[in-house]
């Protein structure tokens, strides 16, 4: 990994530097597979800017995220001392997965509008509230939701995440919990100076159950009852090995 | 060590999910109960989605009830008849109980008034158990005979009509009444999503008059065939059954469920009852606290079909 660093940064430097900047990403894998092992998994990004470093230090964002899915959300309120269920929002576009690393906080690097517009930072996702939802309870109910994925660790912000050398070099180490959903992921870089993106650089990851867990999955999707009279089936032939096995005979 | 699961789509740690069903299995052998209400809400503290830890646990109950109903099989301690009545009624509750919950749902929040009315029959059964269990085991510590109750079932029970023997139970009363006690938990099952194991162990105790002895048993037989319907109805409708998880809780769930039965079978049967009120009165105060703690998060997130 270092030396393929090291390789790229050679590679970069020795290039005559062009007028405008560019980015090179790279990833130290571009396909997860979840096995009956799986536990999570780290992901690097990792590559190079090339051209364009007279000046102050640029901003890095990389940016990891999963399919979308609709997802609703409710708020608990209390009525008469019980706790309900009661206001719902529907947002209609919700990553399974997200992450953002930076160089410095996300409101240091952009305007609240660019980083809206590239969807960089936690505070800037757009989740598509569906049919006409107030504003204000609108952003209450995403709050809740990204709170609710930040603490299952499948939303992560980390604020000094990209790692940069010789203003040259980066790399980024991105968590991904054991519950991260399946599908097509992608990767996002971002050059960021004086507010605006300069360029940007994306690699697609695909995070897919593998084996025995893919097996398992697509027949229980295919074939519903046979998978329940087995798993069934399954309980009692263990239940009747619990009864009958190690059973001393009266003498 | 952690395994993933192919279905809830995350990783548990393995000891730890046996190590639960073995918990659930004990107390399900010892008392004739299923145990989900114990097994789900475990699960989802540590992040399996509740549908899959619903569905997975009535997987692992169908597994803990056979090895508890073999050992009080043994033991001539269950009675088939007076079970297969009890799971026919059942069958019938449930389908009424979804029909039920489909009206109920389209009224709105009545899941709250159903959960609060739950609570409320739970811990009244559990108050008086306490209090007959108690009363029992004093009488016993004074070295007094029980008293010979003057009638062994509800006069409602004697009032229907075709009396039947019931050989196993002892019992000469109209299947209609065990039918009607099944039918009245299968409702309740489904419309509080918490098996009926509370319900129908005091019921058969104190409504129909069956001998402690053979009530554990009977029990498990019953929640038997009702969970394994629950698997196969849950793995055709929303492919939520998670087998791995499943045969995690089913190992550490048999040998719990063995264990349990070995000590309610040692048990004198008031202190079975005492137990059992407490555990029943355990269980209303869980699901009490439940409704009127303060949430950790004011937010739930589901995700909605496309």
């Amino acid at each position: 990994m270092i030396r393929a660093l090291v390789a790229l940064g050679l590679a970069v430097a020795a290039s005559p530097a062009p007028a405008a900047p560019r980015l090179v990403a790279e990833l130290s894998q571009s396909r997860i597979d979840i096995s009956y092992r799986f536990a999570g998994a780290e992901l690097l990004v990792f590559g190079a800017i090339q051209g364009g470093s007279a000046g102050p230090p640029p901003g890095l964002a990389v940016v990891v995220r999963g399919p979308t899915e609709p997802v609703t959300v409710r708020r608990r309120e209390r009525v008469l001392g019980i706790w309900v269920n009661r206001r719902a929002v529907r947002f209609e576009s919700v990553p399974g997965y997200y992450a953002v690393a930076t160089t410095a906080p996300v409101e240091a690097l952009l305007d609240e509008r660019n980083a809206a517009i590239h969807e960089i930072g936690l505070d800037f996702l757009q989740l598509s509230p569906a049919g006409y939802v107030d504003p204000d309870e609108a952003r209450q109910f995403q709050a809740g939701l990204v709170d609710l994925r930040r603490e299952a660790g499948l939303y992560v912000e980390q604020p000094y995440g990209v790692r940069l050398t010789a203003d040259v070099l980066f790399r980024a180490r991105i968590p991904m919990p054991s519950a991260v959903p399946v599908g097509e992921y992608l990767a996002e870089v971002f050059l960021i100076s004086d507010g605006r993106v300069r360029a940007k650089a994306t690699a697609p990851i695909l995070v897919e159950k593998s084996g025995f867990e893919r097996s398992i999955f697509l027949f229980a999707h295919r074939h519903g009852l046979a998978y329940g009279l087995g798993s069934v089936g399954l309980a009692v032939l263990a239940g009747l090995a619990g009864g009958l096995l190690g059973v001393r005979r009266p003498a | 060590m952690e395994i993933y699961l192919p279905i809830a789509e995350m990783s548990v740690s393995a000891p730890l999910m046996v190590l639960l069903g073995f918990g659930v299995g004990f107390l399900s052998g010892m008392f004739g109960v299923g145990g989900g209400f114990l097994t789900t809400p475990l699960l989802i503290v540590t992040g399996i989605p509740p549908a899959v830890a619903v569905a997975s646990s009535a997987t692992q109950v169908t597994g803990s009830s056979v090895t508890g109903a073999i050992a009080h099989w043994r033991a001539r301690a269950l009675d088939p008849k007076m079970g297969l009545v009890m799971t026919g009624g059942g069958f019938v509750g449930a389908a009424l109980g979804s029909a039920l919950f489909r009206w109920l749902t389209v009224l709105g929040q009545v899941d709250v008034v159903i959960a609060l009315a739950y609570v409320a029959l739970l811990g009244t059964v559990g108050s008086l158990m306490l209090k007959e269990s108690l009363e029992a085991l004093a009488r016993r510590q004074r070295g007094e005979a029980p008293p010979r109750p003057a009638r062994r079932h509800h006069p409602l029970v004697a009032a229907l009509p075709w009396p039947t023997r019931f050989p196993r139970s002892g019992l000469y009363i109209s299947p209609l009444a065990p039918a009607l006690l099944g039918a009245a938990v299968g409702v309740l099952t489904v419309l509080t999503g918490v098996g009926g194991g509370f319900i129908l162990v005091p019921g058969m105790l104190y409504l129909l008059g069956m001998s402690a002895g053979t009530v554990v048993g009977t029990s498990l037989f019953q929640i038997l065939f009702v969970s394994a319907l629950t698997t196969v109805l849950h793995a055709v409708q929303s492919q939520t059954v998670d087998i791995v998880l499943a045969g995690l809780l089913l190992v550490g769930g048999v040998v719990g469920a063995r264990l349990g039965t070995g000590v309610a079978q040692r048990l004198a049967p008031e202190r079975l009852r005492l137990a059992l009120a407490l555990l029943v009165l355990a269980v209303a105060a869980r699901l009490f606290v439940g409704l009127t703690w303060r949430p950790g998060s004011l937010f739930v997130a589901e995700v909605a079909s496309a």
